[in-house]
């Protein structure tokens, strides 16, 4: 039974004949923390671009390093690459057709007059401290302002 | 119980039939935390006032845990170095470690919750908050799943067997990571 | 059964041959693939009573508005919606994907490939566990306070979210759960069918030798897998919305409940050719068998299969068009819904070509087979109509998208199941079915259920809409013309559940007493068939497990005596 298992570990080429050192994932280790510092640091400079590039840029960077050096992915068989990346455009594909409804409050022929209300008033309320439980500032306002109106007044049909 | 099929000895597309299905495992958790993560980023992004609820987050707790997580990673993969070498004991002691990982994680969580709940940051404060602790609660689950599954095969790789196991539970702890790598700037650093 | 246990005792079958199993191992949590199958079926063959019995008392109440329901009683609008909602939810998360799917898929991809079991006997009988689990909540939810859920199998908020719209709290609660749980159990099964079609074929099958219900089952749970993901991720949030009182889809608070509209039919869409894909699969096998003639095009079925699969992806927004979506995107979604029909127009065209020239031979299997292509048809052109967005604004929500979808669903989930039930049978159970009965309940079903749905597409293009409880009270779009075409649909329905208990004394009476049926009655060529009727535990013998030389339909090969040519057979 265990015979067969490392039959099949052989085939693919990675265990037991090829196992790096301790350092090697130590040094993966390390390079990780010093990009943890970077992403925590980054805001600091008070930069918008640069605090989105040192946050979600060095998280895709550590995101594939974990995958390249721990997961191992690298030598993987090509397959389950092509698996995961179908799984990943599918999250993507997912975000980019419902975003025009959802993240958009506003399009052609129709306005999304609660969501609108709800960010009136959480930015006005909210403004440096809206920490007292802003959703009630943020959720009752647009409610009787809104009245009955659906969430998406329809255009023309 | 020692009945294995034949089944499970064949390997046509050359890779243990474990780890593919972990890999497919995790292919069905991208999309799940797909779901949630576009979902939250969307709504982030078309409600600038979240900035606002978000500037209440601790960066100091998130920072610890990415660092608690991303070391017990470490010691998941040293863990699945030492299964390699056969050195069955020593990957079940850093199995062990990783699972300290994940719990001294839990109680960062914890404390870290309980302080914002005092303070009245609760799911239902507003949307950020509801996604906030669904996110994380989500991610949560997982770390509690990897740790029991982490204990109960450091119990048969203390024995030399199924080391072939530590590796799965390692991929699996791996992609708990790199979940939170993701949470971490959402809903801590982008304020 | 006694020839199977000669083989199995014969060979000492590796650990399970030592010790006879005792019942409650072998009926009640069994690891043999081919049980946990049988589990599945029967399950979902219970579930689909409830499923007829609700679609009986609802139609019965449109029927006849205000009369006593024999079995049930006066329906109240409350109960109208959970009949409705539950109906729904049931065929096709209880009926159609543990019978296609599950079943189907555990007693026919280990036999097909040549394996002795799946890959992971445990965790099957675990996503059984779930599945039953998930039997028993939903069951529970009709029968708590309030009733069952009634906010359409669909459960858009704010209805759905907020217990004080759907007056149902505790209902919706649970029905969101068992839907939960039913999607665990169906990812655990998913991953080990593709694991198992994967890794564990016998040697020699290339993935051209590979059966195609086998790759359409697995491609199917493929798409399940990549497409729950966002429901489920929407079902806890639902649930949070539901109990906690969070906003994730409340307007009120800046949400929008058209995010659990994307989130739903993200999944929802490619669930219907998740169901689809597996029944397209048994009926390519048994046109192929009763042709006596080669698949025609095996690549380009399975292109198509996986172009369909694939495309399905991008369509899930025509669910959507009235929903307010921005029209731009219902411009992107109408084009890639039309696309979709190229696929799956070719798929049929190719079982058709198929047929051309073979030597067909009409036996119950190969009448459902056929009635199939017929039925999916009319489901499919139909689909034209509303997959525009255009025409989808008059028709959107009216009886004639209940047509539409049920002339899909049909045929799948039933007829595409009793095709499967009649040609596997024997393998299963070792005995034949009563051809006879067979056809009486064939011609019993397929003509009651046209004349069930396309009354309902002449109401629905009279402007009926789907949701109404009592038409008396919308006099403008109720006639008595379209009173009496929505009495014809039920008493065909009547007729059609009549013709049912055919089915099922032939099912249970043939287990039993069917006359004995030889290991490969259908002259087939694929592995299933040369295992003994019904296999024994391990299927092949362990020491002589099946090698596979050639395709799976090379049938009526020029130069050979037999018109059959099996797998495993080096010449």
């Amino acid at each position: 039974m265990a015979d067969a298992h490392h039959a099949a570990h052989d085939d693919h080429g990675h265990g037991e004949h090829h196992v790096h050192p301790q350092s090697h994932y130590v040094k993966v280790w390390g390079a990780l923390m010093v990009l943890f510092f970077i992403s925590v640091l980054g805001p600091m400079i008070g930069i918008k671009i640069v605090t989105l590039i040192t946050a979600f840029g060095i998280a895709i960077v550590k995101a594939s390093m974990v995958v390249k050096y721990f997961m191992h992915l690298d030598v993987e068989k090509r397959i389950v690459h092509y698996f995961l990346a179908i799984s990943l455009a599918f999250m993507f594909l997912f975000f980019f057709a419902v975003a025009p409804d959802v993240m958009n409050h506003e399009g052609r022929n129709w306005k999304n007059v609660a969501a609108q209300h709800a960010v009136e008033a959480g930015l006005a309320a909210g403004d440096g401290h809206g920490g007292h439980g802003g959703g009630h500032e943020g959720g009752e306002a647009p409610a009787h302002e809104a009245g009955e109106a659906p969430a998406h007044e329809g255009g023309e049909h | 119980m020692a009945f294995k099929p034949i089944a499970t000895t064949r390997s046509a597309t050359g890779i243990l039939t474990a780890k593919l299905a972990v890999w497919w495992l995790l292919a069905s958790e991208v999309v799940i935390f797909g779901g949630v993560l576009a979902s939250y980023i969307m709504h982030r992004i078309g409600h600038p006032e979240w900035a606002n609820y978000a500037s209440h987050t601790n960066t100091m707790f998130g920072a610890i845990n990415t660092m608690i997580l991303l070391t017990s990673s470490l010691s998941a993969v040293l863990a699945h170095r030492a299964a390699e070498l056969k050195d069955g004991k020593q990957a079940a002691n850093l199995l062990l470690a990783t699972v300290g990982g994940g719990a001294a994680f839990l109680c960062v969580k914890s404390i870290e919750w309980t302080g914002e709940i005092n303070h009245g940051f609760t799911i239902t404060a507003n949307g950020f908050w509801s996604f906030y602790y669904t996110a994380a609660g989500i991610h949560g689950l997982h770390v509690i799943a990897g740790m029991i599954l982490m204990i109960w095969v450091s119990m048969s790789a203390r024995k030399n067997e199924e080391l072939h196991r530590v590796e799965l539970v390692g991929i699996y702890w791996h992609f708990v990571d790199l979940v939170w790598i993701f949470l971490f700037p959402l809903l801590y650093i982008a304020k | 059964m006694s020839e199977a246990h000669q083989i199995d005792g014969h060979h000492g079958h590796d650990a399970h041959g030592h010790h006879e199993p005792t019942f409650l191992e072998k009926y009640i949590f069994p690891l043999d693939h081919k049980y946990i199958g049988m589990q599945y079926m029967l399950t979902g063959m219970v579930m689909a009573l409830f499923g007829g019995f609700f679609a009986y008392s609802f139609r019965m109440q449109l029927a006849f508005p205000g009369i006593s329901v024999p079995g049930f009683g006066i329906v109240s609008p409350t109960e109208y919606n959970a009949l409705v909602t539950n109906h729904g939810s049931v065929m096709i998360f209880w009926v159609a994907m543990p019978v296609l799917i599950a079943a189907f898929g555990n007693f026919l991809i280990p036999l097909m490939i040549g394996a002795d079991d799946m890959v992971f006997p445990k965790l099957n009988r675990l996503s059984y566990q779930v599945f039953l689990l998930s039997c028993i909540v939903l069951g529970i939810s009709w029968i708590v306070p309030g009733g069952g859920f009634g906010g359409a199998w669909t459960s858009y908020p704010p209805l759905s979210a907020n217990g004080d719209y759907s007056m149902t709290p505790l209902g919706s609660s649970l029905w969101l759960t068992a839907v939960a749980l039913e999607f665990a159990a169906f990812l655990i099964g998913g991953i080990n069918f593709i694991t198992t079609a994967m890794n564990s074929r016998a040697p020699g099958m290339k993935a051209k030798d590979v059966p195609m219900t086998v790759w359409m089952i697995c491609i199917a749970s493929i798409m399940f897998m990549a497409s729950v993901g966002p429901l489920i991720a929407g079902a806890i949030m639902l649930l949070f919305d539901q109990q906690l009182g969070t906003g994730f889809f409340d307007w009120k608070r800046g949400s929008d409940p058209v995010l659990w509209q994307h989130l739903f039919w993200f999944f929802g869409h490619p669930e219907v050719y998740v169901v689809l894909l597996p029944a397209t699969g048994f009926v390519a096998e048994i046109i192929t068998v009763f042709a006596r003639k080669k698949l025609f095009g095996y690549q380009t079925i399975l292109y198509t299969a996986i172009g369909t699969g694939a495309l399905s992806f991008f369509v899930w927004a025509h669910h959507q068009f009235v929903a307010g979506i921005d029209p731009r995107m219902a411009n992107i979604f109408t084009i890639t819904t039309v696309l979709i029909s190229i696929p799956i127009a070719e798929m049929m065209f190719l079982y058709i070509a198929t047929l051309y020239g073979g030597s067909i031979r009409f036996q119950t299997p190969m009448l459902w087979a056929l009635g199939f292509i017929f039925e999916f048809l009319i489901g499919g052109v139909t689909g034209i109509f509303l997959g525009a967005s255009g025409a989808d604004i008059y028709f959107h929500d009216t009886y004639f998208v209940v047509a539409h979808f049920h002339y899909t669903f049909f045929p799948i989930a039933f007829i595409g199941t009793f095709a499967a039930a009649t040609y596997w049978f024997p393998k299963m159970f070792g005995r034949m079915m009563n051809e006879t009965l067979g056809r009486i309940h064939f011609w019993g079903t397929i003509i009651p259920v046209n004349f069930i749905f396309i009354p309902l597409f002449i109401t629905g293009a009279a402007g009926q809409h789907r949701r109404i409880y009592n038409y008396n009270h919308f006099p403008d779009v109720s006639t008595p013309d379209l009173q009496t075409l929505n009495i014809v649909a039920t008493v065909s329905l009547v007729i059609l559940l009549c013709f049912q208990t055919v089915f099922l004394f032939n099912f249970f009476w043939s287990m039993w007493r069917g006359p004995k049926a030889p290991a490969n009655p259908w002259k087939a060529n694929t592995l299933e068939w040369q295992a003994p009727s019904p296999p024994p535990h391990g299927n092949f013998p362990p020491d002589n497990m099946p090698v596979v030389y050639r395709g799976p339909y090379e049938y009526s090969v020029p130069g050979r005596e037999d018109d059959y040519w099996p797998q495993n057979q080096p010449n």
